[in-house]
């Protein structure tokens, strides 16, 4: 990454003397604000930067992941957020290793996460440790991997779901339920 | 129907009285939503005690495919995205892939995008609105806001030649340039579709029947709209000012006059009143737009980019040599990663990308207003009635292409 732009912006310099060696890298390249900080500590500087009055990052953007397979760690979160008091805006970057493709939510940071964090299990297959309802949320619960992955081939056909993959004791009470309710036909 | 909380003290009461909720299924495909949605509900006679929206029915991979490509072969898939304003988000995804290779569109490139940006936000407000009204068991006005839709689609044709699946949007410049004629068939398009919304506006916004499904429906304090993430009309309508063409204005909207419109209550009538006023203020931008339309080309000169003159091509070997490696080898932008936002119809329409400095995209991230929209749909109808989910559901205007991406 170029670092043709300055990167002493006050919101990069404030967050590196507030959480210093856990902001390992800040770049501005294109105008963008953005740091890489400890997952470890993720949920922590999230809610100091919702919290800051002179910060006031109080809408999450976005949540994502990308990528880099082949480098070490191989993913990267990526969370985008901005303050509506004071329009500046936030790129918050997190690596994961393959083998501990973990990090904590921040839904407790900003509800809108929730959905957001789901999309990210469901395509790239990192979990996030504290979310209310970690579920698949575009793709079935019966999917086999996480297409967006770089190792997942694009043409990639996944076995059809038979009546008997969904014999599940929790499907069976459910069927049970419903036709003591409206009969067996409903 | 409106008031909620004496709805909630109800659920209290009446939980004594039979223990089990009944579950019932609204979707995947219901005839009263516009749009892929299946709501898993938990109903207490006719109130919502809680719900689970599934989205998904739509997804088909918009990222996967656009990896598999290069630059250039990203922007189709765009319009597929919201395939009721596809030139906003060919604009978008155009201005953040300009902001990483670091090119900007000459004016009457800017100028163009900006009337086709707002060309594309009257046709998805007039679907909206038609359509949210059709769901309230009104035809007439949808059959009036799909023959507004008409005109707009229309001006899409003019422009590029199709209605929906625009395309017409290239990074560093457009397709091509006006067609002949466009600035008055621009004009008379609009005064037509302009005078069949009056008969919309006419037919609904007084109308007792409407009023009564939309107020007091589907209300989310400013605070939980925020943390949800939710933007445009919907935020709007609770009072939050926030629209990217002011508060980040990018091609030409900071040299417009133009406003926003924001409600107080944050029901549904306020959120069908901000689209009402949405597209007066549209018609504005592109009234202003045609009579400062500048002169001057619409794309880069930078054969990286944009493909030279043909004239130039048969006859010229440079130009050959770079229309031969824009077409083998693609647009090769730097390393890095930016993310460019702009105003869609329904929120903050963002894309994210990575670039590794190859011909294709490392990552092709789209923000979509309407995923966190109707995220947030669960807490506007808890509690309520069952019949407020469809006036919600059309005011949140999912739209499946984007939502599920």
């Amino acid at each position: 990454m170029s670092a043709e732009d300055p990167i002493d912006h006050p919101i990069l310099v404030k967050l590196r003397d507030r959480f210093a060696e856990d902001v390992k890298a800040v770049h501005a390249w294109r105008g963008d604000l953005t740091a890489e900080v400890a997952p470890a500590r993720l949920v922590e500087i999230c809610l100091w930067l919702r919290d800051d009055a002179a910060l006031a990052f109080d809408y999450l953007v976005d949540v994502t992941a990308v990528d880099y397979l082949g480098s070490t760690p191989r993913f990267e979160l990526v969370y985008h957020m901005k303050s509506l008091t004071h329009g500046h805006r936030l790129r918050i970057k997190a690596k994961v290793s393959e083998d501990d493709a973990r990090i904590p939510s921040v839904v407790s940071v900003w509800r809108g996460a929730d959905w957001l964090e789901r999309e990210t299990w469901d395509l790239y297959g990192i979990r996030f440790e504290g979310h209310p309802d970690l579920r698949r949320i575009y793709l079935y619960e019966e999917f086999v991997g996480h297409p967006l992955r770089k190792d997942y081939p694009k043409e990639r056909r996944q076995p059809l779901v038979t009546r008997a993959d969904l014999d599940t004791p929790e499907v069976r009470r459910q069927e049970e339920r419903d036709r003591a309710r409206y009969g067996r036909w409903h | 129907m409106r008031d909620t909380d004496a709805g909630t003290k109800d659920l209290a009461l009446s939980d004594e009285l039979h223990g089990e909720p009944l579950e019932i299924q609204m979707g995947p495909s219901h005839p009263a939503t516009h749009g892929t949605v299946r709501i898993s509900l938990k109903l207490d006679g006719e109130r919502i005690v809680d719900c689970d929206i599934q989205v998904g029915y739509l997804h088909r991979g918009y990222e996967k495919e656009c990896e598999s490509g290069e630059w250039s072969q990203a922007v189709p898939y765009t319009d597929r995205l919201n395939y009721a304003s596809p030139m906003i988000n060919n604009v978008g995804f155009c201005l953040a892939a300009e902001k990483l290779f670091g090119i900007t569109v000459p004016p009457r490139g800017q100028y163009i995008r900006t009337i086709a940006s707002e060309i594309s936000r009257l046709s998805d407000h007039f679907t909206c609105l038609g359509a949210s009204a059709m769901e309230l068991a009104a035809m007439t006005p949808f059959l009036y806001g799909v023959q507004a839709r008409e005109h707009m689609w229309d001006l899409h044709e003019a422009l590029c030649g199709a209605r929906v699946t625009t395309n017409y949007v290239r990074i560093g410049g457009l397709q091509s340039d006006l067609p002949p004629g466009f600035v008055e068939l621009c004009r008379e398009k609009l005064r037509l579709a302009l005078a069949i919304f009056a008969d919309v506006d006419r037919l609904l916004t007084q109308n007792p029947i409407f009023r009564e499904r939309m107020e007091g429906t589907g209300k989310l304090p400013a605070a939980d709209l925020i943390a949800y993430g939710v933007t445009g009309p919907v935020l709007r309508a609770a009072g939050v000012g926030y629209d990217i063409r002011k508060a980040e204005p990018y091609l030409v909207y900071d040299q417009l006059d133009f406003d926003v419109p924001v409600g107080t209550t944050g029901d549904n009538y306020d959120r069908y009143l901000v689209r009402v006023e949405e597209v007066k203020q549209s018609a504005r931008i592109i009234e202003q737009c045609l009579d400062n339309l500048p002169d001057g080309p619409v794309d880069v000169d930078d054969p990286r980019f944009r493909w030279p003159a043909k004239g130039k091509v048969f006859n010229r070997m440079e130009e050959l040599i770079d229309q031969f490696k824009l077409v083998t080898e693609g647009m090769r932008p730097p390393a890095g990663e930016v993310y460019q936002a702009v105003e869609g119809a329904n929120g903050e329409l963002g894309f994210y990308l990575v670039s590794n400095g190859t011909g294709k995209p490392w990552k092709c991230r789209c923000r979509a207003p309407s995923f966190s929209n109707t995220h947030a749909m669960r807490d506007m109808v808890r509690g309520a009635l069952l019949a407020d989910i469809v006036p919600t559901f059309d005011m949140i205007n999912m739209i499946g292409g984007e939502c599920d991406r």
